[in-house]
Formats: structure tokens, sequence, C-alpha cells
């Protein structure tokens, strides 16, 4: 067993409300700059829909993620001496209009325009060329709320088995909100997939960066990762990606997409894995059975043995005890109502997802939807979207697990009704779906109440171990003489290196007891 | 004339070599920001599987041709049975199949560089320059082939030798640009851009060369760094 803790991210699908607060934010701070204008750390996409970039989950375009080749785990674009051959000109790579061309709008016209009839337009500029645009034909939300037409849409490989056409009509038609961004997996395919090495997880808290000194933009990671979350940025000619807000979070503050979610979908917390396991899991042979694969690699943190490899292992002590306190915990293997998504990717994505219920009140009011015992908490499978499609997104098409998870929220709801509407506890909706009381009451606390400290449960970095010299790094750090903020990777430098220790006296004091 | 010839056959390859060499070091030392293929695939993917393989493929084979036809002792390729005239007329298709792939592809890439909106936005002025002064080079190497051929057809391989002979010289640090002084002009054209290259090397995208990733192969797949001392 060998124990690393990894800083995961759950998302409650039920309370999206699709408002790009995360997106925003995201993008304002870290991707409003030249070269990543087109790029979104976080987006949020309306299912069902081909995404950004378009169809970014059918990985028959994309090559994707991983395959299992004679049992055993590679790249789905192929060997590491193949992907080498093609490095001149990668096959897979995404063009810039599948993400969308980037623009502004010229503002300066609508004040400085001549006297006329009509009134001025902005035009659209691209950020690329700065030239006029005739038209924004794609943007990075191009399908919000269901635009567009269903054709278009339902090209969405999610709608692979389903009687697309029934969909097609405005009374079956659903919906449902997409927050995405870098899962942080365990089985990173843009970290294998990277020729220079650049690309690497970090031990302490498993958030997956790209070396900017070491990257020499084979752009192969673009196209490796699944999720299509590792972006080309044409302007420094480097990968660029989420960060997993690792500044906040090694202060103990969630991600900016998390802190500003309005709808408070978003928790962040711990889990602690056993890192020996992952290569088995992650081979699992049939794809519908690595969801459970990446639910065993888990630790228990409450666990005697597991704390004490953990503790082996370096993980910090406070570190294991946010393990235990962890949000992520209780929804991905206690409760077992959120999902890693596509997990089929094989990836094995550390930002799970809790699949919506669907808006039903007035189906319910005019008599349209079976219910449950209570009379008004619908049955998930008349619910209007369609387990199958959810499973396709959540657990390789697997219906069952997603269909206890539906139940269980509802269930959770059909008591908390009876208690605040019926004004005594019914517990039968419980029973059915083996919820005791307690836990219906946590689940409760945590998503629907959702507040901030149950929500973010994050412990801070220990700075103190990962500098060799940390009272010079304090007095230091922030002041510098050009190219000082990256040591690179050499070993040695042509140039005078910058000493950064401090001095400590050659001949220490003896310590007391040799007194 | 005589002042020029000894400078750029005497002297200009080791201030070439120098500024690549030193140049390559300095670069990758203070600004490895910078260091990168700076691939425009992002914002133009049509034909670039033709035209940078073919690229790519062809100077790959022209760079390792050169190096081993040109630094590889005389006496050794006459020890294993390769005869001058032999060996010249490798060099002649080899050149020709490689010389002629790189050109192709170099001139595809220049024109998409010079002529795509979204590549030419995004271009520096030294990455239309350096892409124009290999396919020149690509040209210009080429060009010498019917020379070549000719000398072959008349059973003369001498100013193979010579021009190797020479690159022996540099490389032995005893230059004697008076080998190459009698050779035709197509010849030393070639050879003048092709030093160049060297000394723009540092200066330009091909820096990436230098960071051939060849140690993938040998890679296990996950990195995972660790923060804290060890």
């Amino acid at each position: 067993m060998k124990v690393r803790a990894q800083f995961a991210l759950v998302f409650n699908l039920d309370k999206c409300i699709g408002c790009h607060t995360c997106s925003v934010t995201c993008k304002n701070v870290w991707s409003n700059r030249k070269g990543v204008e087109y790029a979104w750390f976080n987006n949020v996409e309306s299912k069902p829909g081909i995404g950004y970039p378009k169809q970014w989950e059918n990985q028959e375009i994309w090559r994707g993620g991983w395959e299992l080749v004679d049992g055993k785990l590679q790249l789905k674009s192929g060997s590491k001496l193949s992907r080498l051959l093609n490095i001149f000109a990668n096959p897979d790579m995404p063009e810039i209009d599948d993400y969308y061309e980037p623009f502004t709008f010229d503002y300066a016209r609508l004040q400085n325009a001549p006297l006329s009839e009509a009134a001025p337009t902005a035009r659209p500029v691209s950020q690329i060329t700065g030239k006029k645009m005739d038209k924004v034909r794609w943007g990075p939300n191009w399908e919000d709320d269901l635009a567009g037409e269903y054709d278009q849409r339902a090209k969405d490989v999610n709608m692979k088995g389903l009687e697309k056409q029934i969909y097609s009509q405005f009374e079956n038609t659903f919906h449902m909100y997409l927050p995405r961004m870098c899962n942080h997996c365990l089985n990173p395919a843009c970290v294998a997939a990277c020729p220079s090495g650049s690309i690497y997880k970090r031990e302490e808290d498993g958030i997956v960066l790209v070396d900017q000194d070491k990257c020499r933009g084979w752009r192969q990671c673009v196209s490796s990762c699944p999720y299509k979350k590792v972006f080309y940025n044409w302007e420094s000619g480097k990968a660029e990606k989420c960060i997993g807000c690792y500044p906040r979070v090694e202060s103990g503050m969630p991600t900016v997409c998390s802190e500003s979610c309005v709808g408070r979908i978003r928790y962040n917390g711990i889990m602690l894995y056993d890192a020996d396991k992952i290569e088995a899991l992650a081979s699992t042979a049939n794809e519908q059975d690595i969801y459970e694969a990446h639910r065993s690699i888990f630790l228990d943190p409450n666990d005697p043995e597991v704390i004490a490899a953990a503790r082996r292992d370096g993980v910090p002590e406070d570190w294991i005890a946010a393990a235990r306190r962890s949000p992520i915990w209780k929804m991905a293997m206690e409760w077992k109502i959120a999902f890693p998504m596509h997990p089929e990717f094989r990836t094995l994505p550390m930002v799970w997802y809790v699949p919506p219920l669907s808006p039903v009140q007035s189906a319910i009011d005019q008599g349209q939807l079976p219910t449950e015992p209570d009379g008004v908490i619908p049955k998930a499978d008349t619910l209007r979207l369609p387990l199958q499609y959810l499973a396709s997104i959540l657990t390789a098409g697997k219906v069952q697990p997603v269909r206890d998870a539906i139940n269980k929220m509802m269930a959770m709801r059909s008591y908390q009704r009876s208690v605040h509407v019926e004004g005594k506890a019914d517990l039968r909706a419980l029973d059915a779906v083996g919820l005791s009381e307690q836990q219906a009451k946590d689940m409760y606390q945590l998503m629907a109440i959702a507040n901030y400290e149950d929500r973010f449960v994050i412990p801070t970095g220990h700075a103190e171990v990962s500098l060799e010299d940390f009272y010079a790094f304090q007095g230091q750090n922030g002041f510098s003489f050009g190219n000082d903020s990256s040591p690179g990777i050499s070993g040695s430098s042509l140039f005078p290196e910058r000493r950064k220790d401090s001095v400590e006296s050659l001949a220490p004091a003896p310590a007391a007891d040799e007194r | 004339m005589e002042f020029l010839h000894n400078f750029i056959f005497g002297v200009y390859p080791y201030i070439a070599t120098t500024v690549f060499l030193l140049g390559s070091w300095i670069r990758f030392d203070h600004e490895q920001y910078t260091w990168k293929s700076d691939s425009s695939q992002l914002l133009s993917k049509a034909g670039m599987r033709f035209a940078s393989n073919f690229f790519h493929f062809g100077i790959l084979g022209l760079f390792l041709g050169h190096l081993a036809g040109l630094l590889t002792p005389h006496a050794l390729f006459l020890a294993v049975g390769v005869s001058d005239l032999t060996h010249q007329w490798i060099a002649i298709a080899a050149g020709t199949v490689f010389g002629g792939a790189c050109l192709l592809g170099a001139a595809v890439l220049w024109l998409r560089r010079m002529f795509n909106e979204r590549v030419r936005a995004a271009s520096r002025w030294m990455d239309i320059n350096i892409l124009g002064w290999l396919a020149l080079t690509a040209a210009a190497g080429l060009f010498t082939i019917p020379t070549s051929i000719h000398h072959a057809n008349a059973g003369d391989a001498a100013t193979m030798i010579l021009l190797a002979d020479w690159v022996q010289s540099i490389l032995y640090l005893h230059p004697e640009p008076a080998l190459v002084a009698a050779v035709s002009p197509v010849y030393k054209f070639h050879m003048f851009l092709g030093m160049s290259v060297f000394l723009f090397f540092p200066f330009t995208r091909l820096v990436h060369i230098w960071s051939a990733p060849f140690a993938y192969l040998g890679r296990a797949y996950q990195i995972v760094r660790a923060k804290r001392v060890v």
C-alpha cells in the first residue's frame, strides 16, 4: 500500500443553474491573456450537446484517454514510438475552430461612428488576426440552454442507444448543465502523453501541472486528454491547463470556481488512495466495472491501518484529519451518490458528479408521473432525464448505480418533506433505499444546506517541509533580480546562481544535554 | 577576394559554431520559457500532416546524410569498400530525395506562414525568416546536384572529397579554406547558407531540435513530483 492524498471535487449537478459564474471567475483569474483567449479551464455545457471543444467526448475522433491493448494500458493515440513518429504534425490535434475563434467587439465604433440614420454596430473582431469577422459562428457556450437545432446537438455521443427522435419532441426534451474542469486524474493521459515529461502530478495533493519551462510544445497532451482540458497557448507555444488554483488550495482556500459558485454545488476535499493500485484498476477489463474499481482505490481514513500507512508515506496529520471529514468521501463512498465522469476513458478522474434530478412539480400536479408511496416524489425511471443518458456520462452506461443514487436523493427529499410539511418523520422512502435517518439528515445538511465549512474541507499545504530553507524563502521571496521566479530544470547553470539559503553558524552551540 | 574567402571558409564556421553552442546554452539557461517548437498547428491544421512531415523527415535525412558523408574519415569509407564514386552517387541520390522532400515541405509551410491569416498573425519576424532561409538552403543544395552528377558521370569524385576534407579540417581545428577555393560557386553558396543556419539557430525556434524527446521511449508513463525535500 502506498498512501497518497488527492485534492478532489464533487459537483452536485442537481443544483447547477448554469450561470457560468465559475467559468467567468476562472477566466478572469487565470486565462485572461493573449494566446489563451479561447481557453476555458472551467466551462459549463448544456447537455445534450456536442460541447466544447466540439464532440470532445467522442474518442473515435480525438483518440484521447486510454485503451486496453492485449490487457495492457496504452494511450488511445498509439504506442510511444508511433506517437513520436507523428510528432511533427499531431494527427489528433484539435484546431482553433473546434473550440471557437476568440473574438471581441469593436466597441469604440459605438462612440466614434459618424452621425447616421441607423445606430452604429460593434462588429466582432478576431482576437487572433485583429480583423473584423463577418459572423461569429461558434462560441464557448454556443449550445447554451439547448440553443441550436436538435439534430446538431443530438450528435452528443451520450445519446447513443437512445431514441433520438422521441427526445426531439418538445414535450419530451430534456436538459442538464455539465460544468467541467480538469479532473486532476489519478491516471492522467496528459502526463503519460507528454514527450518532454513536463506535465506532472504533485505528490502532496495530486494536482496536475504543466512545467512551463520544460514544456516544448509537442501538443500531445492536448489531444491525449479525453476531456480536452489541456490547451495550447498559441502565443507562448506552451500547454496550459487548470492548476487546481493551487496557490489558493495550499492556503486552505477552495478553488476560485468553487468559491464563487452561487448554487453552492461544488465540494472540495481530500481523498486518500492507494497509488500502487492505479495501473491495475485502470486496466479493469469491462468498462462498466471501472466506476466500482475506481471506488475501490480509495482508502478509509478511519481505518487504523490506513492511518499508519499514511503517516509512514508522509501524509501530514492534518491532512489525514481532513480526509476523515471529507465531503467527497461521504458522497462518493458512503452514500454512493457521486460518480466520476466517463470512467471508460480510464484516467480515473477526480472531479465527481452527483446526477441531477429533473424538475417535476408540474408533471406531478397533473398526475402524469407515478410517484413513491408519499404521493409527491416521482419514481427515478419516470424522470424526464433518461437514466440511460446520465449513465452514459457517469458510469459507462451502467444504469443501476445512477438509479440507486437518484432514488437515495429523492428518498432524502421525501423524508425531509415529511418532517417539514407533514410534521412527522416518514421513513418509508428511506427504508426502501437503505438509508438511515441519520444519513438522510447528513445528506440534507451537506447537499441542501451546504454550509461553507462543510463544502470545503481543505488542509493547508505544508511549505515548511517543501522548502529547504523556509526562513530564507520568507525573507527573499518576491524580491527578484530577474529570471528568478523559476529555477528551471537544469541542475547546473551557466551563470552564477543566486544563493537563497540563510547563513547559519558553522559551529553551532552544543545541545543542552551535552553541556 | 581572398580575404573574404578565408573569412567565410576559415573563420565564419567557428563564429557560427560558437554562437550556435554558446547561444543555445545561454538561452536554455536563462530563457527556458522560450524554448519550444512553437507549433502553429492549433491555428491551421490543413495540409500540416503532409507539409510538416515532408519537411521534418527531409531535413533530418539531410542532416544525418551530411553528418555521415562529410565527417566519416575518407580512409574508413575505403576500408569498408565504399569507393569515392559510389559515395558520390549515394550522396546525389539521398540528397535529391531528402532535399526534394525538405524543400517541398518547407515551401508549403512557408506559403502557409505567409498567407494563412491566422498563422501569419501569430508569426514572429524570425519564424518567417528562418523557414525561408532553410528552404533557400535546401534549394541551393538541390541546385548543386546537376554539377555533382556532371562530376560523377565523368568518374570524378574529387570535389566531393575536397568538400569533406575541408569540413574535417574545420573540425580538427586547422582550417584550410584553400581546399575549397576552386570549387564551383554553387557549392560555396550552399555552404554559406548552411553555416548561417547554425549562426541563427539559438535565436529561432530551431532550438527545439536539442530537445528531441527520445527519452520518452524509455520513460514510465506517469510522473509524480514531490515538493518536499527528499
